[in-house]
């Protein structure tokens, strides 16, 4: 297991690099002066606690997308439908936000959890179907996106558009009901807290509990699961439940610590954001953390290149899609796995495995 | 070395998983003989005929085939060279005819349609050329397991086969079809074949064989001439020492019926009738054991009885309680225990670990549930007793299933279903593809089981497994119970083989026994 688990990390880390390389080789091809251009996109992240906290900030949505996606894909169910979720889930808690009015201490946590429950309402419809009906999480779950981006633009143009902007965004959220920042001279705000919290409970669900024992069996072999008695049909909701409430408080954390007022017009990406998250994390909770923070340290470098060189953004959509590439590709790098297990097995000296 | 059609030296065969199938096997055949590929389970037979198959490439080794070296790098190329292999699990379209099953890739053409006459045609003339008798026509889901197997000798014949590679062939066959396998393999022997025959049934391997060669843990022990060893001697060979797998069981009374069926009957999708009228009961402590050819019933009736198929007509009862509204996850709650028949499809789930795969079924037990958060201590004391216990050979409780070889991986099966005294075990081929002494140590458990008051009841197409454990036998054929017998004293595999085929039938008084009514 150990090598297996290695050889994963091994191939996360070459998939990195190469999606580096990759970035390196568009500069230098688009940029006048490259070399410059590279510096600034691998360190001037780290250059300052501004763009340091940028790097931070762009990571907790990151992490709860991630993290939905995470506990989905442990199920193996490939539910793309975060996406919708934050969407979704930011339009209902800034109903809160703009409406309610309550104490600031407890405002934010009603906000958010009004948008956990509307993330769980939005992502058990594909949950709902795919048990009842045997509808494919996946197709369903991208037809949901498109519903919920509809039902959400509808109540944004209708109910919540502040006229007195030209722009299409919402009233102002009541100021009791943000996110303090927690990080002085970033914008580094309470969803970082939020965030790791969530971290924290779903890796002891996944793997301390009884339930969390029931999402992996369902997982890794589901008529294993069957046969042993498990309710496969309850622990695929369930997994709806909390990858819902999950990407719910996503959006809605977005939507109160960095903006003051509901800004988004198109779907935000995050969904998908989440599947790569996953991915390079191997499904694992703390390791959504570390992947969320290197794809928004990319993100800041390409920022930082567009402001300061001459290279779009546009550069982090082909990184990132290089890097889900490489890593989903099973048999990258698969031949060095072997020779490298046929070097390791000393052939001559096999002892009598199997053998009684 | 001349007379050798086939040589295959130091060859080496490392999976992905790390797993060493074989070390350094060397491997010959001579032109015109039957030669017997014998090991354990997990020994390397299957990789090794891979390898010469061309469906696995070697991580060492040559091969040389008529003196000249060779490398497939797929099984087109071997089929090229005149290699055929008949496969465990047979590679044929079911909905096809046998015609089109042989000629399947190399269709005779008419215009740019099949010539479906000459393809027939053609069938006919292999099959009596090779005195094998097909009917061409026929469909082959219709054709019973020995036809099958024909027609798949035939395929590989006609697309040339001079080595042909039969992959433990007589898995499947009742004693009287194996028989007839045997003649066959002679005629093809006498018209110039070579055949290599991988079994691990040592009297049959007697019987047929002009050399045997013997694999053990991945390497080559040796090859012998078939007439200068004992049937002891080979089992000795293949085990690495001598072993006694003989099994002992108390004489004991039975207690109340646990088990009990009442006139199942069931239909399956396309309307066919799959079980009929089947009643029997099962005893505390009784092994009941249920023989037949496999494809005949055995599977539904499990699949019933484990409530993976909803009961149509007839009623179960375990323990008095009618289960017909009973889910899986309710059954496992009851003291149940059922050992699948595809370890790899139900059993395990092989990415994860012994001690996760050990636990599934007992979840909410109090012993490892704390609220819903799982009692770590606990599971580890229960997983290292059972690895122990059953002597399962592994790195630790930690190491995935998946790398532990089949007799190891159905130990944690059966350590699973039978970890906390059950007393209803539905045991559905508890060894099959297992190694003689994993075999040994399963048997033991179930037998112990039995005389703890455990009601056991025994599904297997191996016959000596039946007859061994088994304190009463029924027989299934196309669906029914065809035969009872109420003690296995004078049973023989040759007797049991009559009613699996169909030949012979007990009266409905006796069969009416198998209820077993207190």
């Amino acid at each position: 297991m150990s090598r297996e688990r290695t050889f994963n990390m091994l191939r996360t880390a070459v998939s990195m690099i190469a999606a580096m390389l990759v970035a390196f080789i568009i500069i230098l091809f688009v940029s006048e002066q490259p070399v410059e251009s590279i510096k600034i996109f691998l360190v001037q992240p780290f250059s300052s606690r501004r763009y340091l906290g940028n790097i931070v900030e762009t990571a907790i949505p990151l992490i709860f997308s991630g993290l939905s996606m995470a506990v989905l894909f442990q199920a193996g169910l490939f539910n793309l439908g975060g996406e919708g979720v934050f969407f979704m889930s930011g339009i209902a808690g800034s109903l809160v936000a703009i409406w309610f009015q309550l104490p600031f201490f407890i405002f934010p946590f009603v906000c958010i959890g009004v948008g956990a429950v509307t993330g769980i309402l939005v992502m058990l419809v594909p949950g709902v179907l795919k048990t009842k009906y045997g509808a494919n999480e996946m197709v369903t779950s991208l037809m949901m996106n498109n519903i919920a981006y509809g039902i959400g633009c509808y109540i944004l143009n209708n109910i919540m558009r502040d006229p007195s902007v030209s722009s299409l965004v919402s009233y102002k959220y009541r100021k009791a009901a943000l996110l303090p920042t927690i990080i002085s001279g970033t914008r580094v705000h309470l969803g970082l807290i939020i965030a790791i919290l969530c971290v924290v409970i779903i890796y002891i669900f996944l793997y301390k509990t009884k339930g969390g024992y029931e999402v992996r069996a369902t997982g890794t072999n589901i008529r294993f699961a069957k046969y042993s008695g498990i309710r496969v049909t309850k622990v695929i909701i369930l997994v709806h439940v909390i990858a819902g409430a999950v990407a719910g408080c996503g959006g809605i954390v977005e939507c109160l610590g960095l903006h003051k007022r509901f800004e988004w017009t198109s779907l935000p990406g995050y969904g998908f954001d989440g599947a790569m998250i996953a991915m390079l994390a191997n499904n694992n909770p703390f390791g959504v953390v570390g992947a969320a923070l290197f794809v928004g340290y990319l993100r800041v470098g390409a920022d930082l290149v567009n402001r300061f060189a001459d290279v779009p953004t546009e550069m982090i959509a082909i990184l990132q899609s290089l890097i889900i590439l490489l890593i989903s590709a099973e048999k990258f790098l698969h031949k060095y796995k072997q020779a490298w297990i046929e070097k390791d097995v000393n052939i001559g000296e096999v002892k009598n495995e199997g053998v009684f | 070395m001349g007379d050798y059609i086939l040589e295959m030296n130091n060859i080496a065969k490392v999976y992905g998983n790390g797993v060493v199938a074989n070390s350094d096997v060397s491997f010959n055949l001579k032109k015109g003989e039957i030669h017997a590929l014998v090991g354990e389970n997990g020994a390397g037979k299957s990789t090794l005929m891979k390898i010469l198959f061309g469906m696995e490439a070697p991580s060492r080794g040559s091969m040389s085939l008529k003196g000249k070296p060779v490398s497939f790098s797929s099984s087109k190329e071997a089929i090229g060279e005149g290699i055929g292999m008949v496969h465990q699990h047979f590679m044929l379209v079911e909905s096809f005819t046998v015609a089109q099953n042989i000629v399947l890739g190399m269709e005779p053409q008419k215009y740019m349609f099949v010539n479906k006459e000459q393809a027939e045609r053609f069938t006919d003339e292999i099959s009596q050329k090779y005195n094998l008798k097909v009917n061409p026509k026929e469909i082959t889901k219709n054709l019973p397991v020995g036809v099958k197997q024909k027609v798949e000798i035939l395929k590989a014949l006609a697309r040339g086969a001079e080595i042909l590679i039969l992959d433990e062939p007589t898995a499947v066959l009742a004693p009287q079809e194996t028989k007839q396998l045997f003649d066959e393999l002679e005629n093809l022997k006498q018209q110039g074949h070579t055949i290599v025959f991988i079994s691990h049934k040592i009297p049959e391997i007697k019987q047929i064989s002009d050399r045997i060669t013997v694999m053990r843990s991945g390497k080559t022990i040796g090859t012998y001439e078939c007439e200068t060893v004992t049937e002891q001697e080979i089992s000795n060979l293949i085990m690495g020492c001598e072993m006694d797998t003989s099994i002992t069981k108390e004489k004991r009374d039975f207690g109340k019926t646990y088990i009990h069926t009442e006139e199942i009957s069931y239909k399956d999708k396309s309307g066919v009738q799959v079980l009929k009228d089947i009643s029997f009961g099962v005893k505390s402590g009784m092994i009941f054991g249920i023989a037949g050819v496999q494809g005949n019933g055995q599977s539904e009736l499990v699949d019933l009885m484990t409530k993976r198929k909803s009961i149509q007509e007839g009623k179960i009862l375990f323990e008095g309680k009618n289960i017909e509204n009973l889910g899986v996850s309710d059954i496992r709650k009851t003291k149940f225990g059922y050992i699948p028949e595809d370890r790899l499809d139900q059993g395990v789930s092989v990415s994860e670990s012994i001690r996760e795969n050990m636990i599934s079924n007992r979840l909410s037990s109090r012993l490892f549930n704390n609220h819903g958060f799982l009692n770590f201590k606990n599971i580890h004391a229960f997983v290292e007793k059972n690895i122990k216990s059953y002597e399962i050979r592994c790195t630790g409780g930690h190491q995935p299933v998946g790398m532990l070889s089949g007799g190891n991986m159905q130990k944690v099966v059966v350590a699973r279903e039978c970890g906390d005294e059950p007393n209803i075990l539905i045991a559905e081929q508890p060894t099959r593809g297992v190694d003689i002494g994993a075999a040994h140590i399963i048997h033991k458990k179930i037998v112990e089981l039995s005389e703890k008051g455990c009601a056991v009841l025994l599904i297997s197409a191996d016959l000596s497994e039946v007859l061994k454990l088994s304190d009463v036998v029924a027989v299934m054929y196309e669906g029914e119970i065809v035969a009872y017998f109420d003690q296995t004293g004078g049973l023989d595999e040759e007797k049991l083989g009559l009613y699996m085929l169909g030949i012979k039938r007990h009266e409905a008084e006796q069969i009416r026994k198998a209820v077993n009514q207190e």
